[in-house]
């Protein structure tokens, strides 16, 4: 049933991509209102899908494809929180692919249920899972928000009178964007780590840092770091941020990519 | 529809032409009352801005001699004025009128003011009672199509002048002005003016440097503004978000390296430069630089052309409006002008009918029910099929011009007369004697 839900949700979220393939060449107030209220009724499919995953009682959070799900349903949610604040959809151009994405994956097929009744303490776990999806949407809002960034500092650069009119919310908008889901991201993402190594260590005792997952997600928040404190002190921004969130948004999909190699993050019992 | 109208505009008449027509806002009631005192017409109106003097009226023939309205009135012979007059009847009236009314005929096209002004014309005409029925339908229906034009169009909406087009690519740039900081280099009439427009845009502060100090107070002092030592320059530049340069240096005065001073004491917030010099004040240089945006006189020249040209885009859609309006405003009018006849029509062998079936009850009795049903039935019947043709012929004149010619005839055959000045009784009286 859940799944069902799910589709629902992907079938809204297919407009919104959509929107997305086509905002980069024409404005539409018409369009945008229309992708953003299909958005909206997505997450209200994806909500409810959510909520009967839970209530079907397995734990089955550490799935991956639930976790794909999970970490598109809250970068929705920080699209639309920033919709609310700034009135642009325009992130969308690049959260929607990347909700698709997701989203596509998780209700592909019914997933390998893990075990995890290894694990010590689930209240961990739990928290781990959210707080390092909260650290991952936000990383995806404010890689999106430094695309976005460049797109717009190119177009002003051109000079091309017709880069004046153009769906892009004013470069320091766009900025503020991505910078402060930057600095919201980042809390959670070290607490998510955090947690996780409590995780790992109530469950086997240590944590194993020659494991690909593990490095990776080290490396991925040393990225983070490096963002936030070039951000912070120095101010940089457009291509360089952008390199920068590039770089941590790759390690974080190839962190998230571990998954299939790593041997003590495995969800699926294989 | 007898609608006339005669003026000039900046495109017809050169401006000794049109000072010689202007009138004065104190003497537009005396002229629109002259006006219609003219003979042939029975409502009037004068537009009167610094691009247009138009006459709009409604006369009883169509065809009244406004020209020699003008000659007289101004004391202009034919040979001074009639090569820049413009005159346009019926339909063309309309049209013209809507597009004056939709700023499409004004010299900036798109300006909001003329919509306004036409207003006040046309509220002063009213007041002095020479716009009644006929042109406050016109113009009833001008304003809407403004409107609609102003909200279906983007006609209006792109802003033209170097000026605007600064403030417009810094809220590209800042989103808001609002506390945004201005510098001023070098000053003059431009740069002064593209300061006012940030100002009124929610710019915060304002410093000013040139080479002479003194100008440079001057001018911080109008704006409540600092004004700095041009050797500062370069130590409190990177303070201001919006720079507006117009030095008459022969170098570049912002070179690369300032650039970059500015961006690592400003960690890396961007700055905008507006650069108005001939030769130029900012280095191409510079203006590559990650951060700073550097428009010259010749990029801001361009996006404002570039606005001309697209509103020239959108006053195409808005022409296509206008057409379907002025077709609308033609068609309900003729209209209009035909239901009263119809139903006067419907209502004078109406009141025949009852009357005859009267007359028949009188003279063969009661009758039951059924018989009562059959006469209703073929009465009805016949006067249906009687008046078919002349109201399908007058619903498909209306659509024409010849609807007035039709309504006369079909009025003078049946011996129809206006609702309003025939009271119940005269129809009946009509009805029995017939």
């Amino acid at each position: 049933m859940s799944l069902l839900w799910l589709r629902f949700a992907l079938a809204c979220y297919f407009i919104g991509l959509i929107y997305a393939f086509f905002a980069l060449s024409r404005t539409s107030d018409l369009f945008s209102r229309i992708a953003l209220h299909a958005a909206s009724l997505g997450m209200v499919f994806h909500f409810v899908s959510l909520v009967e995953l839970f209530l079907s009682g397995h734990v089955v959070w550490a799935s991956v494809h639930n976790g794909e799900s999970l970490l598109a349903f809250f970068s929705m949610t920080f699209f639309m929180i920033i919709y609310a604040i700034y009135k642009t959809t325009s992130p969308g151009v690049v959260v929607f692919p990347i909700v698709f994405f997701l989203t596509f994956v998780a209700a592909v097929d019914e997933q390998p249920v893990l075990s995890t009744s290894f694990v010590q303490h689930k209240g961990w776990l739990v928290a781990h899972i959210i707080l390092i999806f909260t650290g991952y949407a936000a990383l995806v809002l404010s890689f999106g928000a430094s695309l976005l960034y460049l797109l717009q500092e190119r177009r002003l650069k051109a000079k091309k009178p017709s880069s004046l009119i153009s769906f892009l919310p004013a470069l320091e908008v766009i900025d503020q964007i991505g910078y402060r889901s930057l600095l919201l991201g980042f809390p959670f993402m070290t607490l998510g780590l955090i947690t996780g190594s409590i995780v790992a260590m109530s469950t086997y005792g240590h944590v194993d840092f020659a494991d690909p997952k593990i490095l990776l997600s080290i490396l991925m928040w040393m990225v983070y770091m490096v963002m936030v404190f070039t951000r912070w002190n120095s101010g940089w921004r457009g291509r360089r941020a952008a390199v920068l969130a590039t770089f941590a948004f790759v390690a974080a999909v190839v962190a998230w990519a571990a998954n299939y190699f790593s041997t003590i993050h495995r969800f699926a019992a294989s | 529809m007898r609608y006339q109208l005669i003026g000039v505009n900046h495109k017809s008449a050169p401006l000794e032409v049109r000072e010689r027509l202007a009138i004065p806002e104190s003497r537009l009631p005396d002229c629109c009352r002259d006006l219609t005192a003219h003979p042939g017409v029975e409502e009037g109106m004068i537009i009167s801005t610094c691009n247009r003097v138009e006459m709009i009226t409604h006369t009883t023939n169509g065809s009244a001699d406004l020209r020699g309205f003008l000659h007289d009135h101004f004391h202009l012979t034919a040979a001074e004025l009639d090569a820049h007059l413009y005159e346009f009847r019926e339909k063309d009236a309309v049209r013209h009128l809507f597009r004056v009314a939709s700023s499409l005929d004004s010299m900036v096209v798109g300006e909001a003011q003329i919509l306004g002004q036409v207003k006040e014309a046309y509220a002063t005409a009213r007041a002095v009672g020479t716009v009644r029925g006929q042109l406050d339908q016109l113009f009833t229906r001008a304003f809407a199509v403004a409107k609609r034009v102003r909200s279906e169009t983007a006609v209006g909406s792109s802003s033209v002048s170097i000026a605007s087009v600064a403030v417009e690519l810094a809220k590209k740039i800042f989103g808001t002005l609002q506390g945004k900081t201005v510098f001023i280099v070098g000053a003059g009439k431009m740069s002064e003016l593209a300061a006012r427009h940030l100002m009124a845009h929610g710019c915060a502060s304002i410093f000013v440097a040139n080479r002479t100090y003194e100008r440079a107070i001057g001018l911080a002092q109008r704006f409540n503004g600092q004004a700095i030592k041009f050797d500062d320059l370069y130590n409190s530049c990177d303070r201001a978000d919006i720079v507006i340069t117009s030095t008459g240096s022969p170098h570049a005065i912002f070179r690369r390296e300032h650039g970059e001073q500015f961006l690592s004491r400003r960690k890396n917030k961007p700055m905008f430069f507006i650069d108005i010099a001939v030769p130029r004040d900012v280095s191409p240089e510079m203006a590559k630089l990650d951060g700073i945006f550097a428009y010259d006189i010749d990029d801001l020249q361009q996006a404002v052309s570039s606005h001309v040209a697209d509103r020239r885009h959108e006053a195409e859609l808005a022409e296509a409006i206008i057409s379907s309006e002025v077709e609308r405003f033609e068609a309900r009018l003729h209209t209009l002008d035909v239901v009263p006849t119809i139903v006067s029509l419907q209502d004078h062998l109406e009141t025949i009918r009852q009357a005859e079936i009267d007359r028949v009850r009188g003279r063969m009795g009661p009758l039951t029910p059924d018989q009562e049903m059959a006469v209703e039935a073929l009465t009805r019947g016949i006067i249906n099929k009687v008046m078919h043709t002349p109201i399908t012929t007058l619903k498909t004149a209306a659509r024409e011009a010849e609807a007035t010619t039709v309504i006369d005839v079909v009025r003078r055959l049946f011996n129809l007369h206006d609702k309003s000045d025939t009271p119940p009784e005269k129809k009946n009286e009509v009805g029995t004697r017939q």
